[in-house]
């Protein structure tokens, strides 16, 4: 290959999996969902219409934001949650070269078997 | 999340051709770019210098799992683990599996990279299955970058 791919750090590494981890729980990928309609959310709101208890759905959002994936905005006494799409992005372009990785070795692979 | 790589390629040589291109350990170094030391066998830890212009100085490291004659060859690692100072080995490594199967033409290889995240697949698939909206048109550009055909 021409590139092995750009040098990531471990931190960067454990980030994306941090996300990918977070991301792996239904309760979790609903609220994303929900949050990424663009508009911030209160924990009332977030909870409203889910079967889970204002506690639980503070939990999950609490693991999203240590992922960087959520982050709260206070607007008066209030506390709304709000997505930052860049860790979401982060993950995607890195899975992106590690899937560029692998066409530029498998077309090598191809060329030797074929030969 | 949808957390693994998946490629899908049509080989025109037969499946015991392109079986040894994997398991032979100096074979699999010629396309892979890597000077593998011993064959593979399946429990023990591979490994061998980088032999990519550029990153000579980099160890490569992988412990074979299955080796299922000319249907899978596994193995697990760290993938982007170039940096010689960083130590890998206390972090979770991710799943190599390379599935062969005979077609018409010769052999068609379903590669997998699974482990992104330490979720098992199953269920993260199911719950990205259950969204919608926005979300889902983000997975499915993740979708389009990660499980690209060849």
């Amino acid at each position: 290959m021409s590139r092995i791919g750009s040098d990531l750090s471990a931190a960067k590494r454990r980030h994306h999996a941090a996300v990918c981890a977070a991301l792996g729980d239904e309760t979790r990928l609903s609220l994303v969902t929900t949050l990424s309609r663009g508009e911030p959310r209160s924990i009332a709101q977030l909870t409203g219409g889910s079967r889970m208890t204002r506690q639980a759905i503070t939990k999950h959002l609490r693991v999203l934001q240590s992922a960087g994936i959520v982050h709260s905005v206070r607007t008066g006494r209030e506390s709304r949650f709000e997505l930052d799409p860049q860790p979401l992005n982060e993950l995607h372009e890195y899975l992106g070269r590690v899937s560029a990785r692998w066409d530029q070795v498998l077309s090598r692979l191809k060329i030797l078997v074929e030969s | 999340m949808n957390e693994r790589i998946e490629k899908r390629i049509e080989l025109r040589a037969p499946q015991s051709r392109v079986w040894r291109a994997l398991t032979d350990h100096r074979e699999f170094g010629e396309w892979f770019g890597v000077k593998v030391e011993g064959p593979f066998v399946p429990g023990q830890l591979s490994q061998g210098q980088i032999t990519i212009r550029g990153y000579e100085h980099v160890r490569w490291q992988a412990v074979v799992q299955k080796i299922e004659p000319e249907s899978l060859f596994s193995f697990t690692w760290h993938p982007y683990g170039i940096d010689p100072k960083v130590d890998y080995s206390k972090e979770t490594p991710t799943l190599v599996e390379f599935r062969l199967q005979k077609t018409a033409g010769g052999t068609l290889l379903l590669l997998t990279e699974s482990g992104f995240d330490k979720v098992p697949a199953n269920r993260s698939a199911e719950a990205f299955r259950m969204n919608d909206g926005g979300w889902t048109q983000q997975m499915k550009n993740i979708e389009n970058h990660v499980a690209h055909r060849q």
